[in-house]
């Protein structure tokens, strides 16, 4: 199996928001940037259909700045044979059609059997870039997948839905976007950490093109008005109700 | 004259709540842009209802009849109709189905999205796309490149009109597709989801033991339409149901009441649920980040506070 994954460096979720007026975005300094909790999952994914499977080969490739290499690193380390880096200042910032663009063009030279992405990037939640970059591969793509069964030549997953469990077939080629709860990601060992070292890392610089967006601006949330400690223990509960009913008037 | 597009959402041959919702947000915008028309489209068979339809904003429905779901199906039939119109957006629900169409539609359009949109404004003639990045710590208001924009909404931010009109209903083809979804196991239970439920009665891991969980499903009862929600930690240790987990990387809600139990508020949980109208925090920590998003908070023992909760309310009831 010809096995691709698509991984991104993303700020740590708990990272204090400073916007940078002059580039509408997170200004990065002193913020921690890690790979993205959802691009674990892919990552185990890939290696163990790649496991099961002799002679397969698992690619990681990452739209990224030149600091991206870290997380390829971790990615190589878990497993991954090799890895390739689109490189632009501005990648991290690049919106879902172009970052989809980027990587079908990248992706479209190789031979590939399964690609895997993580279901969002916890950076932008756009919960796009998958099954953007299959539909301009034109292979089919499965969303959000916490069960994942190769049967054949064809792949059968499972996906939770507002009210109900879908069950999804598909043929391969295609694509998978993994939810937590679809396997236990492995951690990088100190041998895969020296391994990672000598495998291939490609690095080639990209030309974002004419951007899918254009940002207007980047502001902080409006404050929500302040509320309010009603009292302590059981005793505040028939306030609280009173306030739900005639304040409020929610109930 | 434009056009909008708003792709429905159906499940069992009924109609999701949240894409009436669009359609409301459709005909505003299309009203703000200068006049023109709303296409409501069903990817899937179903037995429009031409008059609630109409009222919530649409003026014709299309309906593509496909005997069931499929991403790539919808999203090339919708793809196919939006160019046919010349329709200058493309809307529709940001369920985990809606949130899947979203980047496809834009990809096969060749044209930008917006995921998980709060507001639809008009300025200078276009439209400005508002969404929360960063789990809810930056807003972004983006125009979209392309002749037409693409974008899902989040559930409670946009209202169906409600228009004395009903709409014309008519066909289209569905276009194929290579993968299927091969059955759809209805959840079990009565509770409706808590993404799409006007009232979310939520837990954290300061509700203890699973047993626990009962007092808040007493609550629960006591509210027509309430849905129960989680933290994820405690999804994580297996006590509540993945599809019940509220936040960053479950759902996104914006309930009329959001009664959280339990729960310390860390910036993941409230990127999921702070836009909710009315916010209850219920912790014995006084200093637990919750208390800043809530609009109502009791100090106090869970074990003391929800079973004289659940009474109060069961006395609005009768
Ligand atoms: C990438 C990423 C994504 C994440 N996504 C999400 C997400 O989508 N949703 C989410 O919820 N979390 C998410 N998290 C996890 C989040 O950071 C928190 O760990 C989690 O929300 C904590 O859950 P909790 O509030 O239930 O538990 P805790 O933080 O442990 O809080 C328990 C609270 O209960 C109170 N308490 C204890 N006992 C009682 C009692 N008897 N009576 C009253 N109060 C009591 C305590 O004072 C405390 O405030 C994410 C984290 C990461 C890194
Ligand atoms: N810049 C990028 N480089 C490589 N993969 C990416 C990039 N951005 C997003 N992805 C992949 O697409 C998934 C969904 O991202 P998003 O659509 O931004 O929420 C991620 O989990 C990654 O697998």
């Amino acid at each position: 199996m010809k096995i691709i994954t698509c991984v991104k460096r993303v700020p740590a979720t708990t990272t204090r928001v400073v916007i940078d007026a002059s580039t509408k975005s997170l200004d990065p300094t002193g913020v921690e940037f890690l790979l993205n909790p959802y691009d674990e999952f892919a990552v185990e994914q890939a290696l163990q259909v790649a496991a099961a499977h002799e002679g397969s080969t698992v690619t990681a490739i990452s739209l990224g700045n030149a600091a991206a290499q870290k997380e390829l690193r971790t990615v190589l380390a878990m497993g991954a044979d090799d890895a390739v880096l689109l490189t632009n200042d501005l990648a991290l910032d690049a919106d879902v059609t172009t970052t989809a663009r980027i990587l079908a063009e990248a992706i479209r030279g190789r031979e590939f059997d399964l690609l895997f992405f993580g279901k969002q990037a916890v950076d932008n939640d756009a919960h796009g870039v998958g099954p953007a970059v299959a539909t301009m591969l034109g292979v089919p793509c499965l969303t959000e997948v916490v069960k994942f069964e190769l049967d054949g030549d064809k792949v059968i997953c499972e996906r939770e839905v507002e009210g109900g469990r879908e069950i999804l077939e598909s043929p391969l080629p295609c694509a998978i976007t993994c939810q937590k709860g679809l396997n236990e990601p492995r951690y990088a060992n100190l041998k895969g950490i020296m391994k990672a070292k000598k495998k291939p890392l490609e690095i080639t610089e990209v030309d974002l093109g004419a951007p899918a967006l254009e940002v207007i601006d980047l502001l902080p949330p409006a404050d929500r008005p302040a509320g309010r400690i009603i009292g302590e223990g059981a005793a505040a509960v028939a306030e609280l109700v009173d306030a739900l009913r005639n304040e409020a008037k929610v109930l | 004259m434009s056009n909008i597009l708003v792709l429905l959402e159906t499940r069992d041959g009924s109609l999701r709540p949240a894409s009436l919702e669009a359609l409301g947000a459709a005909r505003k915008t299309v009203d703000e842009l200068g006049g023109g028309t709303v296409t409501a489209l069903s990817y899937e068979a179903f037995d429009a209802d031409a008059a609630l339809l109409g009222a919530a904003g649409a003026d014709n429905v299309l309906i593509a009849g496909a005997a069931q779901h499929s991403a790539e199906g919808a999203a090339a039939t919708c793809t196919r109709v939006a160019k046919e119109l010349g329709s200058v957006a493309v809307l529709l629900a940001a369920s985990v189905r809606g949130k899947d169409l979203t980047a496809r539609i834009a990809a096969g359009l060749e044209t930008g999205c917006v995921p998980d949109c709060t507001a639809i404004t008009v300025a200078d003639g276009r439209m400005v796309f508002t969404r929360p990045i960063y789990a809810g710590k930056g807003m972004l208001n983006a125009r979209v490149s392309g002749a037409v924009a693409v974008a899902s909404l989040r559930g409670n931010f946009f209202a169906a009109a409600s228009r004395d009109a009903a709409a014309e209903i008519g066909e289209t083809s569905a276009e194929a597709s290579k993968s299927v979804v091969r059955e759809v196991a209805a959840k079990s239970g009565g509770r409706p989801d808590v993404a799409e439920a006007n009232i979310v009665v939520a837990g954290g891991r300061g509700m203890g033991d699973a047993d626990n969980w009962a007092m808040l499903e007493a609550i629960a009862d006591q509210l027509p339409g309430a849905a129960i929600g989680a933290s994820r930690a405690v999804v994580d240790s297996g006590i509540r149901s993945h599809s019940e987990q509220v936040g960053q990387t479950g759902k996104t809600v914006a309930p009329e009441l959001y009664i959280a139990a339990g729960i310390s508020g860390a910036i993941q949980h409230l990127a999921g649920m702070n836009n909710s109208k009315c916010i209850v925090a219920i912790n014995k920590d006084a200093d637990a980040p919750i208390f800043t998003a809530a609009t109502y908070g009791i100090v106090g023992d869970i074990n003391e506070v929800l079973p004289v909760l659940a009474e109060e309310l069961s006395k609005l009831q009768n």
